[in-house]
């Protein structure tokens, strides 16, 4: 569904993603993790389009990102920050994106706003909403048009348990209709319900990606959290040693 | 293109600033009006209002709402829509409400008390000077990232087309005054939209008989039909070619 095909980036002279190769397929569910700046965040915006990669191509259903925007009817987007036009009421926004969209109320799936309850807040201006309830408002119109890739990044920082736990239930039902769903987080006990595969970036290289099972026999942990943060041990040892590396070479 | 830009006019036709412009514009026009017996000489102090304060408040509004926009751009970017469409529609709605603004707070006042000749060559102009100064402020605000230098950018260039400018072409006509230089004079009004407006009304007014050789010249040139064509044209390409450049940027931007 998605093929990444050695994808690099550089910001200045920042190396943001090097050489990056994936392939993801419906049903899975992916969790991009890896520390600050590693680039999960980049790799998202260069699938997306919104970032153009200095080489390398990506493919979504087999059409390459930077020839057309069309794609992109069949991704939902969950930014970590959503900001949305001061004045404007949370069912105008819906109305945009549903025009925007070309869709009618009856192929869209209203769930998750439901369970949101956001149709009493519908005449709510955006600026006048707290930042978890923008947040509910960025999950509801990425699921809304019922997508066959679901791309959230950050999707449960910000919101409070309760709604964390129905915005988990709605992935998992989604993951159950065999969709490609994209998670990035820095929560991993929200993800170990979730995942099928981990897909670990840093300082913009792939580490690795695997599924849930190999990672767990080879960690030997059953709990993800446990699990990377046996792997990020052993990477620190190495990071040490480049460090020592620069200081010999200086 | 349209379904996005009539959400973004929506926006602002609700924000204080606009409204807050709108009748700041009306506010001054009328009292302008009714302090001065003369309605031309009101025209006049009316004039400078319009070439000073319309493109410092179409820069400013224009960028400060291209950044508080960004994340609401991102989010478009991630629908099925071009980036030429998000940033035309942006555009179009930023330019039009400022444009009802000036129609609204300068429009009807000089429709009402001065509806003639020099009254639409202002209207024009503070038209003209609104949408090729929304341009100007999209092409800066797309080129730089950080917010703080978009305003100090948008700024400059203001500052540089409303004061340094006229200080540029006044060094020019002290330095060569031995020559004739009335055509040369023509030609550079044309490097900025303001002072093209600015003559394009004076001309209109009956002050212009004071202006000497020069103002005879330009009367002659602007007060015909091919010079009436000529100050459209040259306000058309102020406009288009910031815009063309402000989509080209944008783009090949990575955001």
């Amino acid at each position: 569904m998605i093929r990444i095909d050695h994808i690099s980036k550089r910001f200045k002279r920042l190396q943001v993603l090097d050489n990056v190769s994936a392939s993801f397929t419906k049903g899975q569910v992916i969790s991009l993790i890896g520390p600050n700046g590693s680039g999960k965040t980049t790799l998202i915006k260069t699938i997306l389009g919104m970032v153009k990669a200095d080489s390398g191509e990506i493919y979504v259903n087999d059409t390459a990102v930077n020839s057309d925007f069309e794609y992109r009817k069949n991704i939902g987007y969950m930014p970590q920050i959503g900001r949305y036009p001061d004045n404007l009421k949370i069912g105008q926004l819906f109305k945009m994106l549903k025009h925007i969209r070309g869709k009618e109320d009856g192929e869209l799936d209203h769930n998750l706003v439901e369970k949101f309850n956001l149709p009493a807040i519908y005449d709510k201006p955006m600026r006048t909403l707290s930042g978890g309830t923008r947040q509910k408002v960025s999950a509801c119109l990425a699921f809304l048009f019922n997508p066959d890739v679901l791309i959230l990044d950050e999707p449960t920082a910000g919101l409070d348990p309760l709604s964390s736990e129905i915005l988990k239930e709605k992935i998992i039902e989604e993951k159950n209709k065999n969709k490609l769903i994209l998670i990035t987080s820095h929560v991993l006990s929200d993800l170990d319900e979730l995942t099928t595969h981990i897909m670990y970036l840093q300082e913009g290289k792939l580490r690795f990606l695997k599924d849930m099972q190999t990672l767990q026999d080879e960690t030997g942990e059953a709990r993800l959290g446990k699990a990377i943060a046996r792997i990020m041990k052993s990477e620190k040892l190495n990071l040490l040693s480049e460090d020592e590396k620069l200081m010999v070479k200086k | 293109m349209i379904k996005l830009a009539r959400y973004v006019l929506y926006d602002i036709f609700r924000s204080k600033v606009i409204i807050g412009y709108t009748l700041f514009l009306f506010l001054i026009s009328v009292s302008l009006f009714n302090m001065e017996e003369n309605s031309s000489k009101a025209m006049l102090s009316l004039l400078s209002i319009v070439l000073i304060v319309v493109p410092l408040i179409s820069l400013i509004f224009a960028t400060i709402h291209y950044y508080n926009s960004y994340e609401f751009i991102e989010l478009m970017l991630s629908q099925p829509m071009s980036r030429t469409k998000i940033l035309l529609s942006e555009y179009s709605g930023v330019s039009l409400s400022l444009l009802a603004s000036f129609l609204i707070g300068v429009g009807i006042p000089v429709l009402i008390y001065s509806f003639d000749g020099t009254g639409m060559a202002m209207l024009f102009t503070g038209s003209a000077l609104t949408m090729i100064f929304t341009s100007i402020a999209f092409f800066a605000s797309v080129k730089s990232r950080d917010k703080a230098r978009g305003i100090g950018a948008a700024l400059l260039l203001w500052f540089y087309f409303a004061l340094i400018f006229d200080g540029l072409i006044l060094l020019i006509l002290f330095a060569f005054s031995d020559y004739p230089l009335e055509k040369l004079t023509l030609l550079l009004s044309s490097l900025n939209p303001i002072d093209l407006g600015r003559i394009f009304i004076m001309l209109k007014m009956d002050v212009s008989a004071l202006m000497g050789y020069t103002g005879a010249l330009y009367k002659d040139f602007f007060g015909s039909l091919s010079g009436m064509l000529y100050t459209m044209g040259i306000m058309f390409v102020w406009m288009a070619v910031p815009l063309w450049l402000a989509v080209r940027a944008f783009k090949r931007k990575d955001l």
